[in-house]
């Protein structure tokens, strides 16, 4: 290649762009076949910026997280797309970054936090090893550094160094251990993280603790944030921008006001119905009818077809494509977003019945 | 003190945990994990528990469902000491009360398909005789559970159904043997949002329709408000109720500083209204151990209202208020007092 770092790319990202991810696909060789985990995604990501990704489980948002950072397991396979990175001027494509440069691209640009509290961390070693050992592996050798930098960082999320670093993975709660975790992700001072489900499992008071938690230190050292969550609350919360995910691609992409407030796919309409709420009046609520579908056979044109309370025959022909409503900002892929809009406007019992009249 | 009873439960109570504790020996010490607990529930009355792991709800179900014997107080059933009965008496209240558990993945037998799991609790109770019974009846609780066509799923395994789907046949079982009760424990939980609601109602129509009471264990107070909506909360912090009250009074208007710090803690799904929500500071975020409780009232290490020489001298019971509400706080039952004190003269 004639590039002069490995995995540059002749397009370039522009200055306040951190990622962008262009028509990505990724399937798994199983033996019923291949699943199509994600099918042409494609997002950008700006500095500073929040984007969370909703979606049920099977929706390929994990898969579509883990594969930024090329964690996918071995039997998963890019078959199509590009993950540009910007990296100070250059732009990489993580799709083709080898082995070498993707561990220097791993937690140094971007670092991930694993699902609270279960398997991240090493059981047998305390936790000064873990931070040591994260930080050696990414070729931070002085632990005198180490030691003041994971020091800063436990601060940073309100625990006391002295009692945490000695401490091991069993002695810490749930709450504890995700705060040391967000602060081991960190360390090598990344522009991305990535968070899977960082609230899941965890009390509501230290639920919302973390979520205080997360929106400070954005505020205060300016990373950009990808979360993956089932939990619609929680976007309302960080994000800046929405990705919906059905049936392993995107069915919207909006601001967050948009999407709460304006959403055009009946998927994303249906999963905020579908939630009740604390404050306010409690309306009416009403699951989605129907399941997911099986990703190695997805139901011709629409996959979302079979649940729809919107679906008209043509929905049954052609996959639709993303595509802008409203505004140029806010996409979505239906082709009966007008009457979604439409629906939206009218009297609260009008919605519910409607929504209520899925297959 | 059951003044639970004699507030809202109307006629006599189905079911009835008097003053119970339940202690247990850990490496550490004896906890009490859950202490004088009183409750009462009517006929088909849908209360939900809520509060934080380690709150001891999930204890009070098991208590409630007969499954753990308290360490003192009693488990009243139809007015009779359960732990006192045996023989077919006791049988019958193993079957009035069942239980469904959290994680429908690891409640079903893998190697069992719906219709073995389903027809074994029939046999055992001998509501079925033969094969031909046996899958009608389950056929019958299939539909009941909204798993239809019935045919389709009688001779499924479990890794062949979603999480909803498996969580229904958890229900159904539970429905096998005619239950009364129904103590399900954070039983909508590990199932996607978009179905969570349809499972809900599912428990709440087969309370309208056969009269069962329905007691949720959940620590998600937009479940426990949806599906309490016309029954009760109570909500929990370390081993004791600490407020007990209709659910719009619960979420719309707590009376105790912990229930109010839930309320504001919790995220919404409205990004205007979630990021302008009023919090409440709590003083000190660490629970303490069930090892080292806090004097006085346990919460009041944390608790935003605490009053020196009060709080922590003081240990608070469970206490009417108007608006049929029962509030386990000095300073609450204090502020609302004006009518709080007509009401114990009266």
């Amino acid at each position: 290649m004639p590039s002069t770092k490995a995995g540059a790319v002749p397009e370039r990202l522009e200055a306040d762009q951190v990622l962008s991810v262009r028509g990505l696909s990724i399937s798994y060789a199983t033996r019923r076949g291949a699943v199509q985990a994600v099918r042409d995604v494609s997002f950008d990501l700006r500095r500073g910026e929040t984007l969370a990704i909703i979606g049920e489980s099977g929706s390929g948002k994990t898969t579509l997280a883990v594969s930024l950072i090329r964690l996918s397991p071995r039997t998963a396979r890019i078959t199509k797309g590009r993950i540009l990175y910007r990296k100070d001027d250059d732009t990489i494509d993580v799709a083709s970054l080898p082995d070498d440069d993707l561990r220097e691209f791993r937690w140094s640009e971007c670092a991930m936090v694993f699902q609270a509290a279960l398997n991240s961390f090493n059981p047998v070693i305390s936790i000064w090893e873990q931070f040591l050992d994260t930080a050696q592996a990414h070729g931070m050798k002085n632990a005198q550094e180490v030691r003041a930098r994971s020091g800063e960082l436990l601060r940073l999320v309100n625990l006391d160094p002295e009692r945490v670093l000695r401490a091991y993975p069993h002695e810490l709660s749930g709450g504890m251990k995700q705060r040391v975790l967000i602060a081991m992700s960190l360390l090598l001072k990344p522009s991305i993280i990535i968070l899977d489900e960082p609230t899941t499992a965890l009390d509501i008071l230290t639920q919302r603790a973390i979520i205080d938690l997360l929106r400070k230190l954005r505020e205060q050292l300016g990373f950009s944030m990808i979360f993956i969550s089932h939990d619609l609350s929680l976007a309302a919360e960080l994000a800046d921008r929405v990705l919906t995910m059905y049936a392993g691609t995107v069915v919207e992409r909006a601001s967050v006001k948009d999407l709460f407030y304006r959403p055009r796919h009946p998927y994303s309409m249906g999963l905020l119905r579908a939630v009740p709420r604390v404050s306010g009046a409690l309306g009416s609520v009403v699951s989605i009818a129907g399941s997911p579908p099986d990703l190695i056979d997805l139901p011709e044109g629409c996959t979302y077809n079979p649940r729809c309370p919107f679906v008209i025959d043509e929905c049954r022909v052609r996959e639709p494509e993303l595509l802008p409503v409203d505004t140029p900002q806010h996409d979505a892929r239906c082709i009966r977003w007008k009457h979604v809009a439409e629906l939206l406007g009218k009297d609260e019992a009008v919605v519910s019945e409607k929504m209520a009249t899925a297959t | 003190m059951t003044v639970s009873g004699d507030i809202t439960v109307k006629g006599k109570p189905l079911i009835e945990l008097v003053g119970v504790s339940r202690t247990f020996k850990t490496p550490g010490g004896v906890i009490k994990a859950v202490d004088s607990v009183s409750l009462a529930l009517g006929q088909s009355e849908a209360m939900c528990l809520v509060g934080e792991s380690g709150c001891g709800k999930t204890t009070t179900g098991r208590l409630l469902a007969g499954l753990l014997r308290p360490s003192s107080g009693q488990l009243l059933f139809e007015g009779k000491d359960v732990w006192t009965t045996k023989g077919e008496e006791l049988a019958r209240f193993r079957r009035s009360v069942q239980l469904v558990h959290q994680d429908p993945y690891a409640s079903l037998n893998p190697i069992r398909t719906v219709y073995q799991t389903l027809s074994a609790p029939l046999f055992r109770h001998k509501r079925a005789r033969d094969r031909r019974g046996a899958v009608a009846a389950v056929t019958d609780l299939l539909q009941r559970v909204g798993l239809t066509p019935p045919a389709d799923f009688l001779v499924k395994y479990p890794h062949q159904l979603s999480g909803g789907q498996r969580q229904r046949v958890s229900i159904a079982r539970a429905l096998s043997v005619d239950p009364r009760v129904i103590v399900a424990d954070e039983a909508v939980s590990m199932v996607d949002v978009s179905i969570r609601i349809s499972l809900l109602n599912l428990l709440l129509a087969l309370r309208d329709e056969f009269r069962v009471t329905i007691v949720l264990i959940t620590h998600d107070l937009a479940v426990a408000r949806y599906f309490a909506r016309k029954g009760r909360i109570g909500v929990m912090y370390l081993g004791r109720v600490v407020e007990l009250a209709g659910s719009e009074p619960v979420v719309g208007d707590p009376a105790h500083p912990y229930s109010a710090a839930l309320v504001a803690a919790i995220p919404e799904a409205d990004p205007t209204l979630t990021r302008s929500k009023e919090r409440v500071e709590l003083r000190s975020a660490e629970v303490p151990s069930l090892l080292r409780l806090p004097s006085g009232c346990t919460f009041h290490p944390r608790c935003p209202l605490f009053e020196e020489g009060l709080c922590d001298v003081k240990e608070p019971e469970l206490l009417p208020l108007p608006g049929s509400r029962e509030v386990a706080c000095h300073v609450a039952v204090r502020e609302r007092a004006p009518a709080a004190e007509l009401l114990a003269v009266r």
